[in-house]
């Protein structure tokens, strides 16, 4: 009786969204605590925690705030792929309003090139200005997959590949550096003993869980999802819903953007937000929402992913793997993550551990 | 009764259960070399599950299974093809953006030089469609046809594969015209004389009596008998289905009668000259509150088209619909909900459920909608909607969290209605909200829209049962051809309303 019991609820864990993400977070925490003598080693400098967990940490802030946004899109049965192109948008806009000058545009009459007090626009701008660019230009991705009936895919490949271009429009494509404290705080800051890019992460997530779980939405994103004829049937505007999903992924888009930016103190249009469409879409899978077909989804799996992705990175980087070769060793992680999900490998898990329970029910 | 000796399957004793649920016990059933046997049941009796744990779908907890006296082992769906066994299931699992005649011989196309040879390919399957009358250009494809068509293109395929023995055909007429059913019972027939042993599924008993040798009745999982066609009086039949007496139809009847007089007179709605070229012709209607109006007519001949102008699916071109008096400017089911109209669709799969969304969330998913965003029900509020609405309508489910695509079909579709029912419509419109379950829960909902009707709301009630329109409303639409062509209020004949339908005197 015991032993039925405890295999029921065993089984109600495995089934659970967060079990798979959760493990395979914990096999590379296995794999680092082995391998790498000194990676949980944690030490407060100057107030600050150090480690190479921080760093994994403070690293996935910008995956995660992408993942939050890229869990809806791709919970609507759609995808996103021009995120990174957006963050690199939402970077140069942000670099330009700090200093203008730098480019060459002589807005000011004094130029005060490596003051940290100095911003052209007031700071507050400096944040809003870019959040409002990238909610247009979720806008356009999502007038375009809703309005226009085109395949998501297609439709954000457009802004992927002409967002960069935009970018470098913006800034004259010149690199600038960003001498502002307040906006270099945003990646490089840290907030009682941790980095404050965890703290934009646990923000964004925070709002993303609010409006989606506190309001019918979640529901609504997860029905359009899976069935969007019934949706409709049932009074839901399913294309207010997915316009809903790429404005909010673009406004995700652009916080990452500012967040990366940041630490790495440069804007440059080739390089913000590279790849990261990828990161993101790799988070969201491992934390089981579904690509292309949609539906179900859940933020913490997705945020979980998201550090599934930079553990590996951080790991891999830590153990000696060249920087060029990272991504396939992601490639790796994801294959694995990805089998556990198929539904063949997990029939033949079940099988496996239905025969061993047998065997202990025998014995 | 097939002659010992002659049996192609025999399955003993099947268990198979699901987490929850007993779905078979202590099964057996027998299939002889030319028979046409029916598989009878209501719904969640087990048929599905028989069928799919002979085709390999399904593995059995216990019991054997013997195919030409040999026991064996079915591991998957395609070990059952192999071994002649053919399937056509309930919705069309076909390629729509295929032609029909890659369709029907997918994966067996003939071969020339190393490629598809297409010439040969087409003049195949335009004959092997010529075997089932039907003559159709065999190019176009799939998803442009009729349902049909696809479903027959889907039977064309089943028993196009050479090795076939046994045939299943599991609810294969439930979208067919009475024509293409009598189509498919003829070349049943000539399959059944070349010695192929065929399974069918149905809920028409009539079909069951037309083209059957015998009938094995499953309740509950649980087998109750098999019976030579023949020797079974049809309300015997029924009784053993569905474990009880008939009386309750004869209920209906008072009850009918009796709601009679609590229809309004005014009108709730009204629609005048309203129309939408290529899918209806302009009409005019009345509903009343309290009243069952039912609509008669064939596939296609405009039934469902009225229900989506008339709950704001699609967009009427020409004429107006007036609600209390008002004349109506927004066509959107969101508008329609607000004023109180529900449509229940006709394709439960397609535009009813949303499969992986709870039985909860599927009840509360149109009263949500109508509340938007941020009018958020709480948990406990939507609890205690779903708990209501199982409790009222008899939905049979482990509990209100259980995804709904685990429920059968006929709990679906209550699962369905009761999400209608929630936003508390005062006209609720049902296309065809009995196709594909079982008798006793047809009589359920039938009695259910009759009690709603008394309680004032207006219905429109849609199916392709003529008996079952007959039955429950107060007043019928007659429809041919997408247009309204009659209009009979009070006791009124099959007779006459089919001839209605077929356009004869």
């Amino acid at each position: 009786m015991k032993q039925s019991k405890s295999s029921f609820e065993w089984k109600k864990v495995t089934e659970s969204r967060l079990f798979f993400p959760l493990v395979a977070f914990a096999l590379i925490m296995l794999f680092d605590l082995i391998f790498i003598p000194g990676f949980f080693h944690l030490e407060i400098k100057q107030g600050h925690l150090y480690g190479n967990l921080i760093d994994v940490l403070r690293n996935s802030a910008p995956t995660i705030v992408l993942a939050m946004g890229m869990t809806l899109v791709i919970a609507t049965g759609g995808v996103d792929l021009s995120v990174g192109a957006v963050m690199a948008i939402a970077a140069s806009t942000a670099c330009i309003m700090l200093n203008p000058n730098l480019v060459g545009y002589k807005l000011a009459d004094v130029t005060r090139e490596s003051d940290p007090t100095y911003s052209f626009t007031p700071l507050f701008f400096v944040f809003l200005v870019p959040l409002i660019i990238s909610a247009i230009c979720g806008l356009w991705n999502g007038l375009l997959v809703a309005y226009g009936k085109i395949q998501p895919m297609v439709a954000t490949l457009i802004l992927m590949i002409a967002g960069r271009g935009i970018a470098q429009l913006v800034t004259n494509a010149i690199k600038i550096i960003i001498y502002n404290g307040t906006f270099l705080q945003l990646g490089n800051g840290w907030l009682f003993l941790l980095p404050a890019a965890l703290y934009v992460a646990a923000i964004v997530f925070a709002i993303a869980w609010f409006i989606t779980r506190k309001s019918s939405l979640g529901m609504f994103i997860e029905s359009v999802g899976i069935n969007s004829r019934s949706s409709f049937f049932s009074g839901i505007d399913e294309k207010k819903i997915k316009l809903f999903a790429y404005v909010f992924c673009g406004i995700c888009a652009g916080i990452a953007g500012m967040v990366a930016v940041s630490s790495i103190r440069t804007s440059d249009a080739n390089q913000v937000g590279l790849y990261f469409e990828l990161d993101a879409i790799l988070a969201v899978i491992i934390g089981g929402t579904l690509l292309g077909t949609g539906g179900r989804f859940s933020l913490l799996a997705s945020a979980i992913g998201a550090l599934v992705i930079q553990a590996t990175t951080t790991s891999s980087l830590a153990i000696g793997v060249p920087a060029s070769a990272l991504i396939a060793v992601k490639a790796v992680v994801v294959i694995v993550v990805i089998l556990l999900y198929s539904q063949q490998v997990r029939d033949f898990i079940q099988k496996i551990t239905s025969r061993t329970s047998q065997k202990e029910a025998k014995s | 009764m097939a002659e010992s000796g002659n049996e192609i399957v025999t399955m003993k004793g099947i268990y198979k259960s699901f987490p929850g649920v007993h779905a078979l016990e202590d099964v057996d059933f027998t299939l002889g070399k030319g028979e046409i046997h029916a598989l009878v049941g209501e719904n969640g009796a087990g048929k599905s599950t028989l069928i799919k744990v002979l085709t390999g779908v399904e593995r059995p907890d216990k019991g054997t299974i013997t195919l030409d006296g040999k026991e064996v082992s079915i591991r998957s769906p395609q070990h059952a093809q192999e071994m002649g066994i053919s399937t056509v299931y309930q919705e069309v699992n076909l390629c729509p953006n295929l032609t029909i005649a890659e369709n029907i011989l997918i994966g067996r196309e003939p071969m020339k030089w190393g490629s598809i040879d297409w010439k040969t390919m087409n003049s195949n399957a335009r004959q092997i469609l010529h075997g089932l009358d039907i003559d159709i250009d065999v190019t176009q494809t799939l998803g442009s046809c009729s349902v049909a068509i696809q479903q027959m293109a889907a039977i064309a395929r089943a028993f196009e594969i050479s090795s076939a023995r046994i045939l299943i055909l599991d609810e294969p007429t439930s979208s067919l015209t009475t024509h293409e059913t009598e189509q498919l019972f003829g070349v049943m027939r000539k399959l059944k004389s070349e010695g192929m042993a065929i399974i069918f599924i149905t809920h028409f008993l009539d079909q069951v009596y037309e083209v059957t040798d015998r009938i094995t009745v499953l309740r509950n999982g649980k087998l109750v008998g098999t019976y030579a066609t023949a020797t079974l009086p049809r309300l015997e039949l029924i009784t053993k289905m569905i474990g009880r007496t008939l009386f309750e139809f004869d209920d209906m009847t008072k009850l009918k009668l009796e709601s009679r007089q609590h229809i309004k007179g005014d009108a709730l709605l009204q629609a005048k000259g309203l129309g939408r070229s290529g899918s209806i012709q302009p009409f005019d209607l009345e509903l009343h509150a309290g009243e069952v109006v039912g609509l008669a007519g064939l596939l296609g001949s405009g039934r469902t088209e009225i229900a989506q102008l008339l709950f704001g699916i699609d967009k009427p071109d020409s004429g107006s619909i007036t609600m209390d008096g008002k004349a109506l400017k927004n066509f959107s089911p969101f508008s329609s909900i607000e004023r109180g109209v529900a449509l229940c669709p006709e394709d439960r799969k397609v535009a009813g459920i949303v499969a992986d969304l709870t039985v909860r969330e599927n009840i509360i998913l149109a009263m949500q909608a109508s509340l938007g965003w941020f009018k958020h029900l709480s948990l406990q509020k939507q609890y205690e909607i779903a708990d209501k609405y199982i409790k009222l309508l008899n939905i049979s489910t482990p509990s209100a969290d259980q995804p709904v695509k685990n429920l059968s079909g006929g709990n679906q579709q209550k699962v369905i209605l009761a999400r209608w029912l929630a936003t508390n419509p005062r006209l609720l419109i049902l296309d065809e909200p009995t196709r594909g379950i079982d008798v006793g829960t047809k009589a359920e909902i039938q009695k259910l829209v009759l009690s709603l009707a008394e309680e004032g709301k207006s219905c429109m009630f849609i199916s392709s049962e003529l008996e079952e329109v007959l039955r429950t409303s107060h007043r019928i639409v007659v429809l041919r051809d997408q247009e309204k062509i009659a209009e009979y209020t009070g006791e009124v004949g099959e007779r006459k309303i089919m001839q209605s339908i077929a356009g004869s005197d």
